[in-house]
């Protein structure tokens, strides 16, 4: 029989075991923090975590997009502006000739809005990254990147999509 | 994600799938700039340099006279986000990192409101969220207010102004006593978006029907039926009749014609006659034949 006290530790060590099974590793380390949210719609747990595997996941998009000048790896996962300014810069990109990758060390993520009528959630993810710059495939540079991204997710027919990403510095 | 507290999942991986990161002087970039508008990069130097400007969300790249100023028209970058300036001179580089924030003036609102239709008198019974754009359809993150305003013809107008958060604001509002169509709208700065929502009468308040005689029938009619605002309730709402005589029972539906419902039903002494309209029971009659 497991003690009531045990009970918090078990669930939390189990919603992790769930999480990183989720949301893989290509993510490098994944943290969530407790919502914080304005907006009178409670979030159900299953739908967070349908929101945050949806928009890691989008996060693999973009890097293989960006990385393979690819417009097509956008589609499933970004909608709307997002899609059309990242598929504007794989364009253009391929275009003058260079390539970008994004290798993630981190994600921060806290839901912070869940619109009324359940049509959109928005969240902030502190990320941590690497970019490396290649024109004509010679590296021109590697930097790390913090910033803080703002997105908004909305619903499709079978998961989440992002319809805004807009970073700035932390 | 309603948790009682932060957890890290323990999926770090390295980065080593990259090159170690480059040793490069720092490029003098401004540390932010309005989207869309001119700015300019300076550099040292001679020769010529291959300048890059590198987002997710849009890319330059500028072959560049060093020792000048690098001109970034307007219009040239106009997404906002967070940026990475590489300047490569062939024998060094130089980066710098800067934001393209929004500019202040919204542009262009995304405007969520639900339903789209509703019964009079509901508390809270109307939701409505905004997300704010700039010109560039960047969200504005600054704090921005934002008015909604619900109006109903020959009613009071409802008016709420919210400070967006993150480039979010919502609000609920009450829908009206009279049924119509009702503006929604909501407003930033100089652009607004409206939304029609149409209120329809609430469930009949005081059902009550009248018999009388009609040969071996029983003519059954309501009163006109409205809300309990006073609004028309509307045509083709279902009313049941059910009359009820020693054992036997009999139950007619009909839908309101004309503000009333009527119907006939055999005329048995002692009948019990009620009427009800969804979740709405109205009166009792017991039938006495005379």
């Amino acid at each position: 029989m497991i003690s009531r006290a045990i009970i918090p530790r078990a669930v939390i060590l189990l919603a992790v075991f769930a999480a990183s099974g989720a949301f893989g590793a290509d993510n490098g380390s994944v943290q969530i923090e407790p919502t914080n949210m304005q907006g009178p719609r409670p979030l159900a747990k299953q739908t967070a975590t349908a929101v945050v595997r949806d928009y890691l996941e989008a996060w693999q998009s973009l890097n293989a997009a960006l990385e393979q000048n690819r417009t097509d790896l956008l589609n499933q996962d970004f909608v709307g502006t997002a899609r059309d300014k990242f598929a504007e810069t794989i364009e253009e990109q391929a275009r003058l000739g260079i390539r970008t990758r994004y290798q993630v060390r981190s994600h921060d993520i806290r839901i912070v809005f869940y619109s009324p009528e359940g049509l959109s959630v928005e969240l902030v993810d502190n990320v941590q990254y690497d970019v490396q710059l290649l024109d004509h495939e010679k590296t021109q540079t590697t930097q790390m990147i913090r910033a803080r991204y703002v997105a908004v997710l909305t619903p499709a027919e079978v998961r989440w999509r992002v319809r805004v990403l807009q970073s700035d510095s932390q | 994600m309603n948790v009682t507290r932060s957890f890290l999942i323990g999926v770090a991986i390295s980065a080593s799938s990259l090159p170690a990161l480059a040793q490069s002087r720092k490029l003098d970039v401004p540390k932010s700039v309005v989207a869309g508008s001119a700015f300019s990069i300076e550099t040292e130097g001679g020769g010529q340099g291959v300048l890059y400007v590198v987002g997710p969300s849009q890319v330059l790249k500028r072959d560049v006279q060093l020792g000048q100023p690098v001109a970034i028209a307007a219009g040239d970058l106009d997404n906002a986000g967070h940026y990475l300036a590489v300047l490569n001179s062939g024998s060094s580089t130089e980066t710098g990192e800067f934001d393209v924030v929004p500019a202040n003036q919204p542009a262009t609102l995304s405007f969520l409101a639900k339903p789209s239709r509703l019964p009079v008198g509901l508390q809270n019974g109307i939701t409505g969220a905004v997300y704010v754009f700039d010109a560039f359809q960047n969200l504005i993150t600054a704090p921005t207010p934002v008015s909604f305003q619900l109006s109903i013809p020959s009613e009071s107008v409802q008016s709420r102004t919210v400070e967006s958060h993150l480039g979010a604001a919502w609000t609920e509002m009450n829908s009206g006593a009279k049924d119509g169509n009702a503006r929604f709208v909501a407003r930033a700065g100089d652009v607004s978006a409206t939304r029609v929502i149409e209120q329809v009468p609430g469930d009949p308040c005081g059902l009550k029907m009248n018999a009388k005689k009609a040969g071996g029938q029983i003519d059954l009619e309501t009163d006109p039926l409205r809300d309990c605002s006073g609004n028309a309730v509307t045509d083709g709402t279902i009313v049941t009749f059910t009359e009820s005589w020693n054992g036997g029972q009999t139950t007619v539906d009909v839908p309101l014609k004309h503000g009333v419902a009527q119907a006939e039903v055999p005329a048995y002494n002692g009948a019990r006659i009620s009427v009800a309209t969804g979740v709405v029971m109205g009166n009792e009659i017991r039938w006495t034949n005379q």
